[in-house]
Formats: C-alpha cells, sequence, structure tokens
C-alpha cells in the first residue's frame, strides 16, 4: 500500500452523487440543432474552416488549431452549417461569442476516419499531432489543449491520472470508468508512452467510487499502473492537491506540475485520447451529469457537444419552477447559467438543477467575525481572511504580497465561513481587477515609450531642419556680402578663400591615417628599389657600345633612383616614430619647405603689385585731366604685365618643386595644391575674362613648348614613356587650339 | 600628544572639527556626484500613475509635461482618462487630499474606446498621422489611412484635424475573455437591497417606506 498524504485543508460538504449511479450512461436523440462554440479552450481560437451552408459529415474538422495553444473543433453528427454567429456561451459572464450552428440531417454519417493501427510504432509526436487535430482539451474543467501539456520539454518521472472527482453532484469519471475501464487504462498506457514511460503512473480515486474502482482493478494486473484510493475530501481533485496528495510534493508558486517532474491528466481526457488514437474519432461528445431535485431523472449522458441545454433538461424531466438558479458544474464552483439554450461544451461535466431547499439562496453577508475558519479550511494555505480585507479596500499590492494567485477559487473558505461572505466572489474580482491593471500598466508604458519615440524623432528631424536652415543662411548672408563688396573692388578674398578653402578640403581628404600613409610609402620603397634596379640593368648594358653622352645620362638616373629610394625609406622611419611627433615633424618638413622656397617671395611680390593696381585704379578714377589719366592707365598696364609675369612665374614654380620632388607625399601635395589654388584664385580674381583667356592660353603654350622638348629628349634618349609625352602633347596642342579659338570669340 | 591636546583644548577641538568637517564634505561631495540622481524621480513617479493616453485634455503636450506640472504645484485632478482613480493613487504619492476630477477638462468614461478611420472616405491627407501622438495611424499621402487598434490609446486626438471627418471613436468590442466578475456588493448595499420584513425590527428606519410589499431575497 502506498503511503498517501493528507490533503490540507478542505471540506467535506454533501457528497449527493448517489441520484445519477443509479442508472448507466444514457444518450440522447439529436437536438434540433448544436450550437459549437468556436473558442471551448484556453488559448486562440481555432481558424474557421467551413462557410454557411456547407454540409458536412460527422467527425468532420470544422475549425483547425491556430497557433500553439489551440485546439480544432469537429462536427458532432453530419448535418448543414446553418448559421456561423454570435451566441451566448457556458461563461459566468453569460456573454455571446462566435459559435457554429449545425442542424443534424439525421443520419449521423461518419467522415472518413481511422485510427493508428498500433501507437508503437509512431513517434511520441505523430501521436501528440493526432491528439491535437482531434481536439482534445481536458475534459476535468480546465479546458487547456491536451497535447500541449503532453508535449512538455521537461522530462517526467510521474502521470498522474486525475479520477478524484471531489465535487458534490457530479459522477461523470465515475460512472465513465465503471463503463470504459478498459479503454481508459489503454488511453492511460497511450499517455505513458508519449511521455517517455514515466516511473510511476497513479491514478488517484477518492474512496467514495468503490465500484470504479473494482471496475479498474482488474486491467491493472501486469501493469506498472497503480491505483491510489484516498479519502473523500473537497477539494482533493485539484491538480495541485492531488499531486500532494499522491507525491507530498508541492508545485512551486507560479510553476507547473511539469517543473517538477510531473503530469497529471483528468480520466476522461485519456478516455478521449484512446478514442482519438486507436479509433482516430475526435473528441465531439462527453459524458455529462445532469442531477438535482428539479430534475426527475438524474443520470450520466454521453452528450454531443454543442447539445443546448434545454434539449438535456427536457429528457431529465426538468421543473422550472422548482429550480430558482441552474448551475452548470458542481455546487462549490460552477456558475449560475441565464440562459436554456447555452450548449453543452468539452468542459461541461455537469449540469446541476437543484431546488430551492437543496441548495438555498445564501443569506445576506453578515460582518467577518475573525473567527479564522477559512484559513484553516484553505487548500493552499493562504489566508482568505487578509485576503479578504485587502479585497474590500483595493489594496492589490498587499493582495500579491498575500499570493493572491495562488488561490484556486474552491470555495472551501466560502462553505465555511460562519458569517456567509461570498470570499471567493471578492478573490475573483481582485484577480480579475488585478489583471486588468497589469494589462493597462503594459499598455500605457507601450504607449509611453511611443510616445517619447516620437517626440525624440521630431526633435531630431527639427534639428536637422535648424542645422539646414543656419547654412542656408550662411551661405545667403555671404553672397550678400560679396555682392556688397564687389563695387569697392575686394573681390580678390572671397572667391579666392573659396577656392583655397576647397582645396584645404580635398587635401584634408587627401591626408591618409598613419598605416595609409606607411602603407602608401612601403610600396614607394619598393617602386624605388625596382627603378633603381632597372637602371642599373640599363647600365650595363650600355656598357659595351654606348656613347659618353648616353652613359652620364644612365648614371645619373642611377644616382636619382638611389636618392629616391633613400628619401622614402628616411620617410618610412619618420613614420615609424609616435603618431603626434610625427605630425609635428611632418608639419615642420612642410613649414621649412614653404620657407625655403621662392614661391614665398613671389607671392609678395604679387601682392605688392596688386596693391599698386588698386592704388592706380582709383587714381585714375579720381583724375580729371584726361593726360594723366592715360599716364596712369599706361602705368596701370604695365603692373598687370609685371604682375601677369609674376603670377605665371609664380605658377610655373610648383610644377618645378613637383617635379623635383621624388616620393609622393601627401603633405606637399596638399600645400601645393593650396599654392595652386591660392594663385589660380589670385589670377581669377585680378583679371578680366579676356585676360583669363589670355593667361591661359599663354600657360597652355608654356607647357606644349615644355612637353614638346620632353617628348623630344624622350625621343632622343629611346624611353618607355614616349607614348604617353606624345599623347600628352597632343591633348595639350587640343586645348591650345580650343582656348585660341575662344579667345578670338571673345575678342570679336 | 596627549600633552599637546591637553596644552591647547581650544586649537585641538578647532583642528578636530575643521578635520572632521574635510572629511565629511568630501565624501559629501563625492557621493552627491556618484550618486546623482538623473532627473526628478517624482516627475516619473507621477508619469508611471498617469495613463499615457497623451491626449491632452489636462492642457499639457502629453502625460509627462502633465506629470512634470503636478511635480512644480499644478492640481491633480485635470486628467479625465485616468479619472478618479488616477487622482487617487497620485493623491496618495504626494500625501495630498484626493480631489473631484475637473469637469473643465473632460467626464471620466468607463468605456475605452479606439479611432476607427471610415477607410472609403479617407483622402489621404496624413493629418491625422500627424496629430497621433503615438504613431498608432498608418497611411501615406493620398493613400488610405488606417488605425493600428493595439497601439490605440483612445485620445481622440485624430478626430478634429480630419477634414473629411471620417473617424469615428468606436468602444472597444468586449468578448468573454475580458469579463471579470464583479466585487460582491457590501453589506450595506446589501441591507439597502433587502427587503424591509428580511430587516429585524431594530435595524429599520424610522421613515422606512417599504411597506411590506413582500416579494422574495435579492
Amino acid at each position: 500500500m502506498r503511503k498517501v498524504w493528507d490533503l490540507i485543508g478542505g471540506v467535506h460538504p454533501p457528497e449527493n452523487k448517489h441520484q445519477s449511479v443509479q442508472s448507466c450512461i444514457g444518450t440522447l436523440p439529436l437536438p434540433e440543432k448544436l450550437i459549437i462554440p468556436l473558442n471551448q479552450h484556453i488559448g486562440a481560437p481555432p481558424k474557421l474552416l467551413v462557410a454557411e451552408g456547407d454540409s458536412v459529415l460527422k467527425g468532420q474538422v470544422l475549425a483547425e488549431p491556430n497557433g500553439m495553444v489551440s485546439a480544432g473543433i469537429h462536427a458532432p453528427t453530419s448535418g448543414i452549417i446553418s448559421e456561423i454567429s454570435a451566441h451566448s456561451i457556458p461563461h459566468p459572464s453569460g456573454m455571446a461569442a462566435r459559435c457554429i450552428t449545425l442542424v443534424p440531417d439525421g443520419h449521423d454519417r461518419w467522415a472518413d476516419i481511422k485510427g493508428v493501427e498500433n501507437y508503437r510504432e509512431h513517434s511520441p509526436e505523430e501521436l501528440l499531432d493526432v491528439i491535437r487535430q482531434a481536439g482534445i482539451v481536458g475534459l476535468g474543467g480546465g479546458g487547456f489543449p491536451t497535447a500541449v501539456k503532453l508535449g512538455t520539454q521537461q522530462s517526467i518521472s510521474t502521470l498522474i491520472i486525475n479520477s478524484s472527482e471531489c465535487e458534490p453532484y457530479i459522477t461523470a469519471d465515475d460512472m465513465l470508468i465503471r463503463e470504459h475501464a478498459k479503454d481508459i487504462v489503454e488511453g492511460i498506457k497511450i499517455l505513458s508512452f508519449i511521455l517517455g514511460e514515466p516511473e510511476e503512473i497513479l491514478i488517484g480515486i477518492e474512496d467514495n467510487k468503490p465500484e470504479a474502482y473494482e471496475a479498474l482493478e482488474p486491467y491493472l494486473q501486469d501493469t506498472n499502473i497503480e491505483l491510489v484510493e484516498f479519502t473523500t475530501r473537497y477539494p482533493s481533485g485539484g491538480e495541485k492537491q492531488l499531486i500532494q496528495i499522491l507525491t507530498g510534493k508541492e508545485v512551486p508558486n507560479g510553476g507547473l506540475p511539469a517543473d517538477i517532474g510531473i503530469v497529471c491528466q483528468n480520466i476522461g481526457t485519456t478516455y478521449a485520447v484512446q478514442r482519438a488514437i486507436q479509433q482516430g474519432e475526435p473528441l465531439i461528445s462527453r459524458v455529462t451529469t445532469v442531477t438535482g431535485n428539479a430534475c426527475e431523472t438524474n443520470k450520466n449522458y454521453l452528450v454531443l457537444i454543442g447539445t443546448p441545454i434545454s434539449h438535456l433538461l427536457e429528457h431529465s424531466g426538468f421543473d422550472q419552477s422548482k429550480c430558482p438558479r441552474l448551475i452548470m458544474g458542481g455546487p462549490m464552483m460552477g456558475f449560475t447559467l441565464e440562459d436554456l439554450n447555452i450548449p453543452v461544451i468539452k468542459t461541461t461535466n455537469c449540469i446541476l438543477a437543484p431546488t430551492g431547499e437543496e441548495l438555498p439562496t445564501p443569506p445576506p453577508a453578515q460582518p467577518c467575525i475573525r473567527c479564522g475558519m477559512c484559513a484553516e479550511a484553505c487548500p493552499a494555505s493562504l489566508l482568505p481572511q487578509q485576503l479578504f480585507w485587502h479585497a474590500q479596500s483595493h489594496n492589490y499590492e498587499h493582495l500579491e504580497a498575500h499570493n493572491l494567485f495562488d488561490c484556486i477559487e474552491c470555495g472551501a473558505c466560502s462553505y465555511v465561513c460562519p458569517s456567509n461572505i461570498p470570499l471567493v466572489q471578492y478573490y475573483r474580482a481582485a484577480k480579475g481587477e488585478i489583471r486588468k491593471l497589469s494589462l493597462e500598466k503594459i499598455n500605457s508604458d507601450r504607449a509611453r515609450e511611443r510616445f517619447e519615440f516620437q517626440k525624440t524623432r521630431k526633435e531630431k528631424e527639427e534639428a536637422g531642419k535648424a542645422v539646414k536652415r543656419e547654412a542656408r543662411k550662411k551661405a545667403a548672408e555671404q553672397a550678400r556680402a560679396k555682392k556688397a563688396n564687389n563695387p569697392s573692388g575686394n573681390t580678390e578674398t572671397s572667391p579666392a578663400d573659396d577656392i583655397i578653402k576647397a582645396a584645404m578640403a580635398r587635401a584634408e581628404a587627401q591626408k591618409a591615417s598613419p598605416q595609409e600613409q606607411r602603407a602608401k610609402l612601403e610600396r614607394g620603397i619598393v617602386r624605388a628599389e625596382s627603378h633603381l634596379e632597372s637602371v642599373q640593368k640599363r647600365l650595363n648594358t650600355l656598357e659595351q657600345d654606348a656613347t659618353e653622352k648616353q652613359r652620364e645620362q644612365a648614371l645619373a638616373a642611377l644616382e636619382d633612383a638611389q636618392l629616391r629610394l633613400k628619401d622614402a625609406q628616411q620617410k618610412l622611419a619618420d613614420l615609424t616614430l609616435p603618431s603626434d611627433t610625427n605630425v609635428s615633424n611632418t608639419e615642420k618638413t612642410v613649414m621649412e619647405k614653404s620657407q625655403a622656397s621662392p614661391r614665398e617671395a613671389l607671392e609678395k611680390k604679387i601682392a605688392t603689385l596688386k596693391e599698386r593696381i588698386v592704388i592706380t585704379l582709383k587714381k585714375i578714377a579720381e583724375a580729371d585731366d584726361e593726360s594723366l589719366k592715360t599716364a596712369l592707365q599706361n602705368g596701370l598696364e604695365k603692373q598687370q604685365t609685371k604682375l601677369k609675369d609674376t603670377e605665371q612665374q609664380l605658377a610655373e614654380t610648383p610644377a618645378q618643386t613637383n617635379e623635383s620632388t621624388t616620393t609622393p607625399e601627401t603633405e606637399n601635395a596638399a600645400a601645393a595644391a593650396i599654392a595652386r589654388a591660392q594663385a589660380k584664385a589670385a589670377d581669377q580674381a585680378s583679371m578680366s575674362d579676356e585676360d583669363k583667356l589670355k593667361a591661359t592660353v599663354e600657360s597652355l603654350q608654356n607647357r606644349l613648348i615644355k612637353a614638346q622638348e620632353k617628348l623630344a629628349s624622350a625621343e632622343s634618349e629611346g624611353s618607355e614613356h614616349i607614348d604617353a609625352f606624345r599623347s600628352g602633347v597632343e591633348k595639350l596642342q587640343a586645348k591650345l587650339t580650343a582656348a585660341e579659338a575662344q579667345l578670338a570669340q571673345e575678342t570679336q | 600628544m596627549y600633552d599637546i591636546i591637553a596644552q591647547y583644548p581650544l586649537s585641538a577641538a578647532l583642528v578636530a572639527l575643521t578635520g572632521l568637517s574635510v572629511v565629511f564634505g568630501a565624501v559629501l561631495g563625492y557621493a552627491a556626484i556618484k550618486f546623482k540622481v538623473e532627473g526628478d524621480p517624482i516627475v516619473e513617479q507621477i508619469d508611471k500613475l498617469l495613463p499615457q493616453t497623451q491626449c491632452g485634455q489636462c492642457g499639457y503636450p502629453g502625460c509627462r509635461p502633465y506629470a512634470e506640472a503636478i511635480a512644480n504645484g499644478d492640481t491633480i485632478n485635470k486628467c479625465p482618462p485616468g479619472g478618479q482613480t488616477t487622482i487617487n493613487a497620485i493623491a496618495d504619492l504626494l500625501d495630498v487630499e484626493a480631489p473631484s476630477l475637473d469637469e473643465e477638462h473632460g467626464e471620466e468614461s468607463d468605456v475605452k474606446t479606439v479611432a476607427y478611420i471610415r477607410e472609403d472616405e479617407c483622402i489621404g491627407c496624413t493629418k491625422c498621422i500627424q496629430a497621433c501622438p503615438v504613431d498608432a495611424i498608418l497611411g501615406a499621402a493620398k493613400l488610405m489611412h488606417t488605425v493600428i487598434v493595439s497601439e490605440c490609446t483612445g485620445c481622440d486626438l485624430c478626430v478634429e484635424p480630419c477634414p473629411v471627418d471620417c473617424i469615428d471613436m468606436l468602444p472597444v468590442a468586449k468578448g468573454p475573455g475580458d469579463w471579470k466578475w464583479d466585487m460582491p456588493a457590501t453589506t450595506e448595499e446589501q441591507i439597502k437591497n433587502l427587503h424591509s420584513h428580511d430587516i429585524i425590527a431594530t435595524d429599520q428606519n424610522n421613515n422606512d417606506n417599504g411597506k411590506q410589499d413582500g416579494g422574495n431575497a435579492s
């Protein structure tokens, strides 16, 4: 005999089970219509597969599971879908929900269904899918999809079958065991197989069902299934309570039985699983107890899901005048039905029609006298009194601190309360309120987040716009300043500045990171080395039959190449120094170079020349004597030609220095670019269009001459770059002709 | 050491006090920097209690600005969406008397609403999109707009800007899933609902006009 733990708390209300176990499970004629609610389980509503007017066969899928926690529904008989609309459903709220109305055709024709021949040859996943497709949910009252519960990822050591059926009046499981014990045991074996053969399989049964015990016992020989009987006490059938009674283990707060390696299934569910796996029959009917003194016959029926309660009661000799309230479920946890047309659903285990004397309306609640009987009765070891105070004062924080959500709403506390306080109703209301508040909190947090996000986004947009506006404003101001300065002759500054800026930006962009510079320098060294090699080779080949001049040239080239290589190596060594000193070093060299170059002198000269031109222009403007004016203009022309000459010289200087520099060097390039830009700007500032053109023509001519010279020398030397030189000369010539043509046009 | 202290008690005390003040000053200064609280914590707390509809009925552009205003001394009864519950919660937080809702800013409504755009009438002007404080309206210029119901706070700020008046505020549909049990009637309410013959003689009011009208207990 197995050790059985005691139920904590609990009550023992009058059982009233004998009335409905006098006759076997009955069947009912087909009702006029079946009303099948879409959502009969906990989880997502299933996806509808039929439309109004469709004719369906018995067992045909009406809606398939939609999502992980969901269950399908099936046609309980063959017939026509007459309506899919909102209809009142069995729910304490008495609210309406979407239902399929099926008008039976009376033939009760089965769809093509087929069971699994030998379930042991299939994988648990396949069997779980069959269970899922069959729409099986926990038939004890929870309505949680069975496939989800069985598909737990935790390893299960104990499977508990709940046939406690502790609530008074209800005998549906009792009668089912008596009549289908063999199939039930078969179903338990299937569950055990799916769960990977747990070590323990326990059937928990109260000692008020000796017939059921006897019916089960013969089928449990030679199996590892243990039938455990314990004292009748409400609410021993609660999942957590049954686990506590059978194993002594407690399900952690907020956890699931699977967390401690236990799965608990109602015995009706095991029968449904057996039907689904071995016969292929989906869940389309269940055993429901119809009892109470307001009914003439009290018995259990195998009821099709969707049968209106009125149909059940009609065949049980129900007298409405004797029954002040009709209850779905038991007297402890059931709820009152307002409408007789609501259907039986998968979780409907009892329709209770008591007379007024049998189950009197509770008298008005009296103040709590703090007797503490509720705390003694509570099977979850809570403090019902404290919960009651806090629920009354809507003190939700304290309620949660007192573990309100561990309350299973069994009603034991209300049952024992001498003041008739409807305690459970307080807890249910408080739970609903807390759930609503937490949902609102989530929503408001999300709204806040979205609001803040929108705010920051708008601020960002605004800031971006402001920056653009500022930039536009500045540009406009500059343009205005330029316009204002133009007549006074200060033109050289602003466009020159612009061009200088652009050049500086380009130089900045060119300035590479130290790594890149290094890589570049290394490449330069390699190049210089190869060049040196080739020069040496040439020198060697020349040695036999070469003129003196050629040899000299070759030697010079060799020296040049050696110098280049040295220079590049020196630069690389510089670079390997810490970066900051490196930067300052390069800066210094640039400075020195610029100081050493003749450019400065030239620039100074240009600046003084310009000043003089300006002064002369002023003088011309002021002069009133004709002869003085011509003299001044002559002077001016001379000054301008001088200026042009110096500028020409200046323009040529960077080119020459560039030629003399041997390795590619970014800083130098930058400085040169700046210088070029400055020179160009200075030129442009002081010249008219015609002058500019002339200058370009001149410079082009100069460049052409130089290029031709180079070409000639390359031809005489037999250089490999002859083609490049030639094409350069051609291009220059083309440019020159174009510039000349333009100049001709201008002068006309 | 002791001799020196005994010799110059005043100076010693001064030195000790100065030393202490320097040490504690340093500690406090460090703590002030290290444990500096960003923003105003009371504003955060008030903001948490507000319903975040961002409707602006309080006269501020959103819930947070109103929370800031409350922290700066504004009255706490300007939030119709939050209603008396929110007022009570804020009063509780600030430890002040809870006033009743200022009807000037709107009435409290039990029914939660969401915006609904009659899509065939929408001309795609994007005015409602700009008005929505929580980006719950979807659409583009000259294309039909629609409301993301799950994100809509029901602030009805989008209704007014609509040039073709195609936005309705519809109550949120309630199903059995949203239903919750009601609190049982309090003892006083139960007694009020009782018929006079259910009450013992001493409970009866003198001016009770219920004259044995029979019937059942409620």
